[in-house]
This record gives structure tokens, C-alpha cells and sequence, in this order.
């Protein structure tokens, strides 16, 4: 999919409310054809502003936004080959469930049995064949949002604009829907733009997700690599849990750093080659730190602490150990069996231990 | 002794059987409410009563006749004035919902340097006195020098447009509340299907609106149609119109004719917000 060519790109995007809020800020990204892209971002960091400048309804302060090789500066939201899921679905209440779907070929003068039969597609597609003559008002919440889709799939937009589209849902339909929506987009074969700011949601429906931050975006990957690879303090602290530490690179070695790490003292990690910043950020995921009552050994950077709390989820217990002067480091431990036993109490003193390679160098 | 206590006893076993919220069942509601519409119907009714009332002098019951409907219908200058009347609802209605709408749409979507001031003074001819605005009115159109002995319908003209220059404040202020719980994001997703600006306003915003263009042209109807101040400073002595036409009648005498005309007033215009009303009832959504 790499080769693919950018169904969208959005180059050096500035969008600016005013003099004084900068909504959008130097946004640069290409969409590739077919791709299920997500934007991720904690509330009001522009994401929905960057998905309206898509659709048309926000204009550009700075930049270009190109869809399908074609720059989209002056071209109307009605003559722009996207087509968006709103978020409150704005399906029209006056009309009927076919009368919905049918309105965007009414308008475009698509008519007659091409018309009917495309509705009824559609209508099959989010499963919702039968619905046709019901009124929105005589729908779910569900059932609404599938009219919504089906709407702007009938359309057969080259890149499909859905903000937020399963925030109204509750929990155990929002993930029958994002299963939903990932076949849906195999079944078509439409490039895909979602906004959420749900990280699980994104990260279990999208193939590559931009993460935002107050207008900027700070990394863009695959799930995995977002995980496993943050680039920064941010993305690390968004995606996930995440133990978050600040240091100083001592000493560097052309694949060996030496950190001083408040809170833990002085490490050795196989380093990024060319690694030199002054203080960067050191981090490790609780499910990769371990817990044991003795050193746990060579090769496993250690710290001992008390621990301070212990919550149990279920599937999982979170400890939280007080390393002292504040510091604290979490880790998850599976309850993989019925009979798992507790290996700790509040106030016992533990190492928590992980290895080396885990270790993350965030350096923004 | 024992009937009081036996009426104590059932009183006490109704007012135990009243529940909190049957209002309908408690005495006094039941006063009001039978105060209410005698008050509001009792001159209605006896108006309507009177119209077939046998006298001329019209003060006694004098036995049943039909004859001044037939001689309010032979009356030309009263049908003159009905005529007029319903001309000038008509016109005045249709302009002053399209205008009440636009100034409506205009308030809600844009914002612009002076928009209070401008909301202030376009809703100002709701407050302004009528008598003011009648003078004011007379004054207008002496000073542009209005023509006069035009040919009907034009001659409705000055009148026509001091009733739009009321009327449509109040289809603006129906409107507007109406929009103000429209969903933007309605309109944006039908241009987002490719729908035209023109197409969005027609296929979506119209049909929002509607219940508010309804009530707003209802009102705009209704308050043309009985208007006697600001049409008796603005009318001519060829443009009369119903309520000009009444008055001057009845300085003379109050006649059954007269009741005859009111009551076929009053018939025409329930009939009409009746239809309006079903009109709307039948295609009205209910909201989302
Ligand atoms: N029309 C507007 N006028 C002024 N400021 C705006 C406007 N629209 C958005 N903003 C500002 O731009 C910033 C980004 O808004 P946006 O709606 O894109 O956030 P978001 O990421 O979608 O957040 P959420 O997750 O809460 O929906 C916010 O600070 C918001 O206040
Ligand atoms: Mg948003």
C-alpha cells in the first residue's frame, strides 16, 4: 500500500479563527487511496476543524489541501468528491429513510431506476433494507447514524469524512459499529478519514492514525508503531498508559546512552545513534514492567519502591509503586488465571524491573 | 344533623379521590374555566345570535330572519369593503412573510457591525403605538405625495404597505425563534451531497421553517384583516375596507347587517386558520 498514490494531501495547513486562535497550525499530511486514516486528538486540538476544511465548510488561512490531485481552494462543498458523516448524523427530518439517501442524486440529477436501485444498494449495505418509507424519528440512534452513512456512500465519494461518528452510541453498540464501519470500508474500498478522540477506537479500526495536539500534529503512523514507537512526551502520555520519567543524557555512545533519570538513577539503554539532546523523556509501558519481590537481575534495569496502590480490573491489577521524591511507576500484571495469586500488598517493598530495549527515549 | 355529616362524609371521600395533578376535577379550576369562555364567548355568541335577530333597532329578541344576511350580501359598499379587506390580507400576508423571513434568516445567520440595532428598530413596529404609526403613516405618504384615484387594486396600495410595514416584525420574530433551534449541520450536509445554495434553502431550510411561516402569516393575516387604525389614516374615501366600513355603520345604528357581515367575517377567518393549521399538522415532522 505504500506506493499508493495521496487521495488527499494537506500541505502546510493553517487555519486561524480571528487573530488569536490558531485552530489548525501547519498541518502537513498525505491520505493514501484506500487507506482507513484516523485523526486522534484530545477535545479541541482542531480535529474537527482540519475534517470541515476537507469537506469545504472551513476555508484555508494558509496552505492548500489537494483531493485527488486537484488543489480545493475556490471549489464549492457541494463540487468536492468527499462526502461527510456528521456527527450529530443531520439526517433530514422532514423526509423518509429513502427519501435521505436519494436527496443526493435528486439534487445531481441522478433519477429514474438508476437512482432506486443505487438507494436500495445502499440501504443493504448498512443494513438497513426494508427501512425506506420509516420517518428519522421512527429510528434508533443507530439506525439513524446507518442512514447517515448510507447517505454519502450512495454518493460513491472518493474519500469518505465521518467526525466523531460513534460518540453518541453507547458502549456495546459503538463496538459492533467500529467492526461495522472497518467492513463497510473493505466492502467499498473508500479511503476513509475518521476524527475521534477515543484512542482505543482508533486505534482498533484505523490503518494509520495522526495524532493532534493544539492544532499541530505530533506523529503520524500505524496503530503498532504509534504504540511501541511514540515520538514524543505527548503522544506517549495519550496513547495508552505510559510511565513517564524525565532525564539527562550523560554519556553518549554511538548505539549506548547513559541517562540520569530522576527517580531512578543512572541507566544504560541501547540508544538511538546520534542521540544528543540535553534532557529528554525516558518511559516505559506498565504491561512491560514487572514486578518481583527479589532483583530481578542482570539486563533488567530495576528500582525498588513501596507499593501504594493496587486496582483490580478484571482482566488485569494495576500496582503503583512510590519510588520516592514523588515518583511513582505503574505495571500491569495479567490475572491470566483463576487462582492468580496477589503478589503484592499495599506498603510492601518491591522491585519493579524492566528490560533495557523497552526503555522509550522521547526527546519532544 | 345527619345530611350535613353524610355531605361532610361524600365531600370528604371526593376530595380524598382528587389526585394532585386532576386539575380538571377541582371546583374552582372549573369556575375559571367556564369564566373564561364566558367572558371570551358571550359577546361572540350574541353577536352571532343578533345577526338573525327580526328588528331594526336591534336591542330586543324580535324572532328569526335570514333577511340581513341577504341585505348585508346586496350592500355593495359593505362587499366592496370585504373585498378590500381580504385583498389587501392577502397581498400584505404574502409580502410580509417573504420579507419577515429574510430579515428572520438575515438576524440568525449573519453577524454585522450595527445587527442590534438593526434587530432593535426592524421589531420597533411592534411596540410603536398604532395610533402613532397611523399619523405617522398619513404623514409619509402626504409628504411623497402618494398618487391618488388610482384603479382598484392599485389604489390599495398605501394601505397595503403601511399594513406590510406592521405585519412582518411579527413573521420575523416567529421565524427567527423558530431558527433558532434549526441544526446547522443539516444545511451543510446537504450541500456536502452537492446540493446548490438555492436547492439547500429550498429542500431544507423551507421545510424547517414552515411551521414558523405558517404562524407568522397566520398572525400577518389576522392582524391586516382587522386593522382599523392605521387603515382609517391611510385610507381614502374610495379605499374603504371592512373594519372602516363597520364603524362608520354602526355610528348610525347597530343593525343586525352589521352583525350579518361579522359573522361572515368570523366564519372566513376561523375557516381559514383552521386550514392553515391542518396544512401544517399534516407535513410537520416532528423534531430532532
Ligand atoms: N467557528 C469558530 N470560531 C472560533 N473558534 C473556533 C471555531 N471553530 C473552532 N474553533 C476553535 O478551534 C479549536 C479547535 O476546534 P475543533 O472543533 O476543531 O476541535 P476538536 O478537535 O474537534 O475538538 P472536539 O474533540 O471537542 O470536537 C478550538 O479551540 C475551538 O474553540
Ligand atoms: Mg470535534
Amino acid at each position: 500500500m505504500n506506493e499508493a498514490s495521496p487521495i488527499i494531501r494537506i500541505d502546510n495547513v493553517t487555519k486561524r479563527f480571528g487573530q488569536s486562535v490558531v485552530a489548525v497550525s501547519e498541518v502537513g499530511l498525505e491520505i493514501r487511496e484506500g487507506e482507513f486514516f484516523a485523526l486522534l486528538g484530545p477535545s479541541g486540538c482542531g480535529k474537527t476543524t482540519l475534517l470541515r476544511m476537507l469537506a469545504g465548510f472551513e476555508i484555508p488561512t494558509e496552505g492548500e489541501i489537494y483531493i485527488d490531485g486537484q488543489p480545493m481552494t475556490g471549489v464549492q462543498p457541494n463540487r468536492r468528491p468527499v462526502n461527510m458523516v456528521f456527527q450529530s448524523y443531520a439526517v433530514f427530518p422532514h423526509m423518509t429513510v429513502f427519501d435521505n439517501v436519494a436527496y443526493g442524486m435528486k439534487v445531481t440529477g441522478v433519477a429514474g431506476p438508476e437512482m432506486r436501485e443505487r438507494v436500495e444498494e445502499a440501504l443493504e449495505l448498512v443494513q438497513l433494507a426494508g427501512f425506506g418509507d420509516r420517518k428519522p424519528d421512527q429510528l434508533s440512534g443507530g439506525q439513524r447514524q446507518r442512514v447517515a452513512l448510507a447517505r454519502a456512500l450512495v454518493k460513491r465519494p472518493k474519500v469518505l469524512l465521518l467526525d466523531e461518528p460513534l460518540s453518541a452510541l453507547d458502549a456495546k453498540l459503538r463496538e459492533a459499529m467500529q467492526m461495522e464501519l472497518v467492513r463497510l470500508q473493505h466492502t467499498v474500498g473508500i479511503t476513509f478519514v475518521v476524527v475521534t478522540h477515543d484512542q482505543s477506537e482508533a486505534l482498533s479500526m484505523a490503518d494509520r492514525i495522526a495524532v493532534m495536539d493544539r492544532g499541530a500534529v505530533k506523529q503520524v503512523a500505524p496503530p503498532a508503531d504509534l504504540y511501541e514507537f511514540p515520538n514524543s512526551r505527548f503522544v506517549a502520555d495519550f496513547i495508552g498508559r505510559m510511565n513517564l520519567f524525565e532525564g539527562k543524557v550523560v554519556n553518549a555512545n554511538p548505539d549506548r546512552l547513559t541517562l540520569a533519570v530522576d527517580g531512578i538513577g543512572t541507566i544504560e539503554v541501547p540508544g538511538p545513534p546520534g542521540t544528543a539532546m540535553d534532557s529528554v523523556g525516558v518511559a516505559v509501558r506498565p504491561e512491560k514492567t514487572r514486578i518481583s519481590g527479589l532483583h530481578p537481575g542482570n539486563g533488567q534495569i530495576a528500582i525498588e519502591g513501596v507499593v501504594e496502590a493496587i486496582a483490580y480490573q478484571g482482566n488485569e491489577s494495576h500496582i503503583v509503586l512510590d519510588l520516592g521524591d514523588g515518583a511513582r511507576i505503574a505495571a500491569t500484571l495479567q490475572n491470566s488465571s483463576r487462582t492468580t495469586t496477589p503478589v503484592a500488598a499495599i506498603g510492601d517493598r518491591l522491585w519493579a524491573s524492566w528490560a533495557a530495549a523497552d526503555t522509550l527515549i522521547l526527546s519532544d | 344533623m345527619s345530611t350535613t355529616s353524610a355531605g361532610l362524609e361524600s365531600r370528604r371521600r371526593t376530595k380524598a379521590g382528587i389526585g394532585p395533578l386532576d386539575y380538571s376535577r377541582r371546583l374552582w379550576i372549573r369556575l375559571v374555566l367556564i369564566g373564561t369562555f364566558l367572558f371570551l364567548y358571550a359577546p361572540i355568541v350574541t353577536l352571532i345570535a343578533f345577526s338573525f335577530n327580526d328588528s331594526r333597532r336591534n336591542i330586543v329578541w324580535r324572532g328569526f330572519t335570514m333577511k340581513y344576511y341577504e341585505k348585508a350580501l346586496n350592500n355593495d359598499g359593505l362587499i366592496e369593503a370585504f373585498v378590500n379587506s381580504l385583498t389587501i390580507a392577502f397581498v400584505s400576508t404574502i409580502v410580509s412573510v417573504i420579507l419577515g423571513a429574510m430579515v428572520a434568516i438575515l438576524l440568525w445567520r449573519f453577524r454585522f457591525p450595527g445587527q442590534a440595532p438593526y434587530e432593535g428598530t426592524v421589531m420597533l413596529p411592534i411596540v410603536i403605538p398604532e395610533i402613532c404609526m397611523g399619523v405617522a403613516m398619513l404623514a409619509f405618504f402626504a409628504r411623497i405625495g402618494w398618487p391618488a384615484g388610482l384603479p382598484w387594486p392599485l389604489n390599495l396600495g398605501s394601505i397595503i404597505i403601511a399594513h406590510i410595514s406592521f405585519s412582518f416584525p411579527f413573521v420575523a420574530v416567529v421565524v427567527r425563534a423558530r431558527l433558532a433551534g434549526f441544526n446547522r449541520e443539516l444545511e451543510e450536509a446537504a450541500r456536502d451531497l452537492g446540493a446548490s445554495q438555492w436547492q439547500t434553502f429550498r429542500d431544507v431550510m423551507i421545510p424547517y421553517m414552515r411551521p414558523g411561516l405558517v404562524a407568522g402569516g397566520l398572525l400577518a393575516f389576522t392582524l391586516s384583516l382587522d386593522d382599523f387604525v392605521i387603515t382609517f389614516f391611510t385610507s381614502g374615501p374610495d379605499t374603504v375596507t371592512f373594519p372602516v366600513k363597520v364603524y362608520s355603520m354602526v355610528r348610525f345604528s347597530v343593525t343586525p347587517e352589521v352583525n350579518a357581515a361579522s359573522t361572515v367575517l368570523i366564519i372566513v377567518t376561523v375557516l381559514l386558520t383552521a386550514i392553515a393549521l391542518w396544512l401544517q399538522n399534516r407535513t410537520q415532522p416532528k423534531d430532532m
